[in-house]
């Protein structure tokens, strides 16, 4: 049966994550991003939601519920208060859900605990090469066996590098087939230089070399299985679809909200249909892309491979995303230009979609 | 409840057998009378009337899935020809008269049904219409022209057919004086004068209807005849409320026909590509995305877009919810994404896209009323933009 209505389950975790998102993120996210710097305090409080340790290892502390469309929803609703915060309070789950699903149990036994522990523990997944060819499924990065060790060369960007984690997920070429390897931060030949980028300005992020890094053969996700990086793509790509829209409905809402207050020829400009059409369009294209999200995340729930899917709703999600928040942008008019109103941050943070990839998972 | 896209057993079956029907009866016959405009498909029409009205056979065991199942069925049609789908007899577009006027007989020839709403001076302002309906005797007597009569020349002509016209019993009202009338066909009064000639849907009649002192019983008056005086949007008038409550259930309904030729397009599309020897990589890296592909992608998207909001829009139906916004948003979205599939995929077939040698040329002429029947583009984002903003008709206007 067609159903678009969640579980009350879900629906509850909706409306704590919106309600956190509105009170304790959204009041944030002006500061942090002109400072360039995470309040702790809502990684901490977001933590002890439990938020990303749901979808973790039963067996190792977490809440066991691997459901993407949970994910999904969580996702949006974190992204609607702030996308660098929402990043980085899901971040746990860049080395947590690949270990959850592929993990030996050495590597569960040795990852997961931190993540469910008393404070916060960031993840980190390095996956992005800074190069325009850049081909998620074929990285150059390359991972050879030297005597008992993995050898990895390579270099990335956009890995997220929150102070308090300390491995890294770098996907790497193993011969013809893509794989995993857990990396501790400190090895050595691993170089992090933190970036500055169009947005994301709170969120940590550095571009790695990776010069000879050593580890051992039990670093290799899942062991002599390996893992199913394609896997963990779709899983990225619908979740960062996910927080795309989120960030088009808040910058849809602060749109429509200023219309309504904003005069201009003794009417509000939200009764002028120039502007109210775009308000209008952006409602129905936010709507649009959440279900497409939905769709691939249900698809992934139910089993099926999602990577078409995936591409549909990412490439959607981000099309809207950029478009909603340019319209923001344009319905604030000179206002949504300077730095003191939301939108002109949104819209810099929504240029992004086209070429992160996978920043999140689900 | 949980969000779930799994169609159930129903819904397979009903889609099945009209796929079936559309690939045999439909498609053969389609360029035939897109080229004899107005002809009466006459295999299509006592076939659908012997076979496809009834629908597929229904296992009750399993639970069938309302709206959304209907949204299904009309893609899977609308697949097989938007036009001749139109054409089919069927009182639906009477809506609500149906029951009222008793008109409609289970056995018998084909019957068609008709709404007469718009007139030359009045299309999405349909508070604005002209026609007038006065009480004589114990008759309404109906004088006026009506235009974009669907199914006009089935209703108006054929036994058993019948039009609900819309008319107003007093013009200082308003809204409030505009009423629907039952008229029989070939009731004396009513004369059909004319079949447009359209960009597409050619199978489909539009009719225009005159009345010249067309008299009705009384009865043939849907609803009640008293008439509110005051601004029916906040008293919350009945009878032009509830006639603009229909388009909640057709614009989903409408939708769903844009997706079928949408869909239609782009499954031609795809076979065209792969006789070239072009397969649509969905895991190639984004700058090995050939434009072709990168169109294709974004077409299939915008269509899954569409149909995932119609879906709603109708489930929606199925619960009891009011659906005004997302009927609307699935209205809007369907008729522009599908005339812009439609446009585009005669564009990526280059010269053959433009040949009548395929249907991808009648398909975008077919596309195109979409965005414009059942509320045009800007109505739709008229009645979002107001839900949206919380503003009544009179603040945005």
């Amino acid at each position: 049966m067609i159903e678009f209505e969640p579980t009350e389950e879900q629906q509850l975790i909706v409306d704590t994550v919106r309600q956190f998102a509105a009170n304790e993120i959204r009041p944030q996210a002006h500061d942090a991003a002109e400072s360039r710097k995470l309040p702790e305090n809502v990684l901490a409080q977001a933590h002890e939601l439990g938020l990303v340790a749901l979808g973790l290892d039963e067996a190792h502390g977490g809440g066991g519920d691997r459901s993407a469309v949970t994910g999904v929803l969580i996702a949006e609703e974190l992204a609607y208060g702030d996308l660098a915060i929402a990043l980085a309070i899901l971040s746990p789950s860049l080395t947590g859900l690949p270990v959850t699903e592929f993990g030996t149990d050495p590597q569960k036994a040795e990852i997961l605990p931190a993540l469910v522990g008393p404070s916060f523990c960031a993840g980190s997944l390095a996956l992005i090469e800074p190069d325009f060819r850049f081909d998620p499924f074929r990285p150059t990065t390359r991972a050879a066996l030297d005597g008992g060790d993995y050898t990895l060369r390579g270099h990335k960007c956009f890995v997220p590098w929150l102070d308090s984690g300390d491995h890294v997920l770098v996907i790497a070429m193993e011969d013809d087939d893509p794989q995993a390897f857990l990396v501790p931060r400190n090895t050595k030949g691993l170089a992090a230089t933190p970036e500055r980028n169009l947005g994301l300005d709170a969120l940590p992020t550095v571009e790695i070399e990776l010069d000879d890094v050593r580890v051992p053969a039990s670093a290799r996700l899942g062991g002599d299985a390996g893992c199913d990086v394609h896997s963990i793509i779709d899983r990225g790509r619908i979740a960062l679809a996910a927080t795309a829209v989120g960030v088009s409905r808040a910058a849809f809402e602060i749109a429509r909200d200023y219309a309504k207050e904003r005069e201009a020829f003794g009417a509000p400009i939200a009764t002028k249909q120039a502007i109210a059409f775009k308000i209008a369009d952006m409602a129905i294209e936010i709507d649009a892309a959440r279900l497409l999200v939905w769709e691939a995340a249900w698809l992934l729930d139910s089993g099926a491979k999602a990577t078409r899917e995936a591409v549909l709703a990412s490439r959607q999600a981000a099309q809207v995303a950029l478009v909603v928040t340019d319209g923001a942008v344009q319905v604030l008019g000179g206002y949504g230009y300077i730095r003191d109103y939301l939108p002109e941050m949104l819209h810099r943070n929504a240029c992004g979609y086209t070429n992160f990839e996978t920043l999140t998972l689900i | 409840m949980a969000i779930s896209f799994e169609l159930t057993d129903n819904s397979r079956c009903a889609r099945d057998f009209y796929r079936k029907m559309a690939v045999e009866q439909m498609r053969p016959i389609a360029r035939r009378y897109d080229v004899e405009e107005h002809a009466l498909p006459t295999e299509w029409v006592d076939y659908y009337w012997e076979h496809g009205r009834k629908g597929p056979p229904t296992d009750f065991s399993t639970p069938a899935d309302g709206m959304v199942q209907v949204c299904i069925q009309v893609e899977e049609l609308c697949w097989g020809d938007a036009a001749l789908y139109l054409r089919m007899p069927t009182a639906s577009l009477g809506g609500a008269a149906v029951g009222s006027a008793g008109t409609f007989k289970g056995d018998g020839p084909p019957i068609w049904g008709a709404m007469a709403i718009t007139e030359p001076g009045a299309g999405s302002d349909t508070a604005a219409i002209q026609t007038t309906a006065d009480f004589d005797g114990d008759e309404w007597v109906l004088n006026g022209t009506k235009i974009f009569c669907t199914n006009g020349e089935g209703a108006s002509q054929f036994e058993g057919g019948f039009v609900v016209v819309w008319a107003t019993v007093d013009k200082s009202a308003g809204r409030g004086g505009i009423k629907s009338f039952v008229v029989p066909a070939k009731t004396p009064g009513m004369k059909l004068v004319g079949l447009e000639k359209k960009l597409g849907i050619r199978a489909s009649d539009t009719a225009t209807l005159l009345f010249e002192n067309c008299r009705v019983p009384a009865d043939h008056l849907l609803g009640s005849a008293k008439v509110r005086k005051k601004d029916p949007s906040k008293t919350g008038d009945k009878g032009f409320k509830g006639a603009m409550a229909t388009f909640d259930a057709s614009r989903p309904i409408v939708a769903a026909m844009a997706i079928g030729i949408g869909r239609a397009s782009l499954d031609l599309c795809r076979d065209e590509l792969e006789k070239q020897g072009i397969r649509i990589r969905y895991d190639a890296p984004r700058c090995d995305l050939t434009v072709i592909e990168r169109d294709f992608i974004d077409m299939e998207a915008e269509l899954q877009a569409a149909r995932l909001l119609t879906w709603r829009a109708a489930w929606m139906m199925n619960h009891g919810k009011p659906n005004n916004l997302e009927a609307s948003m699935s209205k809007a979205k369907a008729g522009l994404a599908v005339t812009k599939i439609t446009q585009k995929v005669v564009e990526l077939l280059g010269p053959i896209g433009y040949s009548q040698k395929l249907l991808a040329e009648k398909w975008m002429r077919d596309a195109k009323v979409n965005d414009i029947y059942e509320g045009t583009q800007q109505i739709n984002q008229l009645i979002v933009a107001r839900r949206v903003l919380d503003y009544s008709s009179s603040m945005l206007r």
